[in-house]
């Protein structure tokens, strides 16, 4: 179901003018109430009159997270004090927090954006969203909620943890929608299971998962085990939290509420614009926000645009599941090398298994890059010859795709650390 | 004719080979001998024992690569000489061979020599036009 037909299926020369009004609108705001960017546009010598068209964007500086850091607490905001009605910030984990402060208007946007999420999964007012996303100052728990009451859906508020009352509750509402991280939906799953519970007995129909990156053997997995469609759903505190993009029912892409979030793809080392279909940074600029608009945000995701139309009827671009983080980022030998790059290669190859890790290391000034993965049966051999030949024909498909001469060195199974949260894929033991 | 040997990956780090030998200790299987080859990387623990099925499991129980392949043990005069009669037999008759290596059995007069062959079959057959003996499993097993 389409939430809101009249936006995410509009005709893309119609979609362009709202954006490009709505761009040179609030460039002209930003200017006149937000010091960081008035300095940040003097210094980049762009005047608000520059910015007519959408396509004006790329003449706008960037925002990063360092610049979101350093105007802790509130230096972006855009408007009095007194319109923000709700404050939410990332955990701040890594450095200072970043704060995302809501106007009424960018409630009622938020609310909007997730209810078209929660549509992407056919959620209506029949429905039951059991909302184990985490309340409070993450945006998750809060967004999924906004979303669920707009369409008048029945929201249980459980929050995350408590996992054995969530599979109580499950049961005893009959919920139909389950919302959380892909990971706390395996342990949903698993402790589930354990305890006896029959998933395909539970009227548990959709799963709309985020915060967290994971891939589409995941998503079988998910599928299989709770018995229900798993969808991919993206979004960041800098923005508006969660409501940025989601997949629909295809699963083919996430669609970018590109109304309210205006989407670019950098090479994140020139910051040039990259064209439709070609791997980069991900940049999102707020269209509409009130509290704290941000333009040019560089979200360090990397991930690729679709413009082909979704056989969903949706019209608005969809990016490709996230492919890796900027931070991941290897340069070797001047190449640019993304560990899911790497990855996408060898999982391509029979019998290699998704157990490696990217070992660099610079020897008489020279990069070197080696990658260790595990042994498999098929890829070992009672012969050397054999074994070596499976190495090289590793190597030849990294060469043919990524452009780097890796060595590959098979090794014994379990041999690779496991990781329960993020795996770590990459060892880089040069001294730069 | 055949007999079954099982290979192990293994990597070449220090105590890696003790813990194979421990493993197949514990599981009360005997080995009749065995040959490693190797690289700077890694290494392949090729052996006969006495019960190659158990082997292979308790091999891959414990998170080994390992498989089970054919191989040829041929019966070799323990003198001058002895080998080198084979082997010209193979070349004459066009058997390339992977690898090979032998042991002495102390209860029978000749050395054993267990050869990976490719075209295993067109080998067996040429031995036998020799007559040549070929070591079956159940002697293996026995002696």
């Amino acid at each position: 179901m389409i939430w809101n037909n009249e936006y995410e299926a509009m005709q893309p020369d119609k979609l362009r003018a709202m954006q490009s009004a709505r761009l040179s609108e609030l460039v002209a705001l930003l200017y006149k109430n937000v010091p960081f960017y008035k300095e940040k546009m003097d210094a980049f010598g762009v005047r608000p009159s520059d910015i007519k068209d959408i396509k004006d964007i790329v003449k706008l500086p960037f925002t990063t997270k360092d610049d979101m850091r350093e105007v802790y607490p509130l230096g972006l905001l855009a408007v009095a004090k007194e319109k923000i009605v709700e404050i939410h910030t990332s955990s701040g984990t890594t450095g200072k927090p970043v704060v995302d402060a809501y106007t009424h208007k960018d409630i009622e946007i938020w609310s909007e954006v997730m209810a078209r999420t929660l549509a992407m999964g056919d959620t209506n007012k029949n429905d039951t969203v059991q909302n184990a996303y985490g309340y409070g100052l993450f945006t998750g728990g809060l967004g999924v909620h906004y979303g669920a009451r707009k369409i008048g859906a029945n929201v249980i508020p459980i929050s995350g943890g408590n996992t054995k009352r969530q599979l109580q509750i499950m049961q005893d509402f009959d919920s139909t929608v389950l919302t959380c991280t892909p990971s706390y939906s395996l342990l949903l799953a698993e402790i589930g299971k354990a305890d006896g519970i029959d998933f395909s007995k539970l009227p548990l129909r959709v799963g709309l998962f985020g915060a967290e990156p994971w891939s589409d053997s995941m998503r079988k997995e998910i599928e299989a085990d709770l018995q229900l469609k798993a969808l991919d759903i993206y979004g960041l505190t800098e923005i508006i939290g969660p409501g940025v993009s989601s997949e629909c029912l295809q699963q083919d892409g996430l669609h970018i509420f590109e109304d309210h979030f205006y989407p670019e793809i950098i090479d994140p080392a020139t910051g040039r614009v990259l064209p439709d279909g070609q791997r980069g940074e991900l940049v999102f600029t707020t269209l509409s926000k009130e509290g704290t608009p941000i333009l040019r945000y560089r979200t360090r995701d990397i991930t690729y645009l679709i413009r082909e139309k979704c056989g969903c009827g949706r019209t608005q671009v969809r990016m490709h599941r996230l492919l890796g983080r900027t931070d991941d980022m290897l340069i070797v030998r001047g190449v640019n090398v993304f560990p899911s790059q790497v990855e996408e290669v060898l999982l391509k190859i029979e019998d290699v298994k998704p157990h490696y890790q990217i070992l660099v290391d610079r020897k008489d000034r020279l990069d070197s890059i080696e990658i260790q993965i595990e042994m498999t049966e098929n890829l070992f051999s009672d012969e050397i010859k054999n074994i070596s030949a499976n190495e090289k024909r590793i190597e030849e498909a990294l060469y043919s795709t990524l452009n780097i001469h890796a060595q590959v060195k098979l090794v014994e199974p379990q041999s690779i650390p496991r990781s329960e949260g993020k795996a770590r894929r990459v060892i880089d033991k040069r001294q730069l | 004719m055949k007999i079954k040997q099982i290979s192990v990956f293994l990597e070449n780090k220090i105590g890696r080979l003790a813990e194979v030998t421990k493993l197949l200790a514990d599981a009360g299987i005997n080995i009749r001998t065995l040959s490693l080859a190797e690289t700077a990387e890694f290494g392949i623990l090729r052996l006969i024992v006495n019960d190659p099925g158990t082997c292979l499991k308790v091999l891959k129980d414990h998170n080994f690569v390992a498989q089970e392949t054919d191989v040829i043990a041929v019966e070799v005069l323990d003198k001058p000489g002895g080998l080198n009669r084979i082997l010209e037999i193979f070349h004459k008759k066009d058997i390339n061979i992977e690898y090979m290596y032998a042991f002495v059995e102390k209860k029978v007069d000749n050395a054993i020599v267990v050869f990976r062959i490719d075209n295993a079959r067109k080998a067996i057959a040429v031995l036998q036009d020799h007559n040549i003996a070929i070591v079956s499993d159940d002697v293996l097993k026995n002696i």
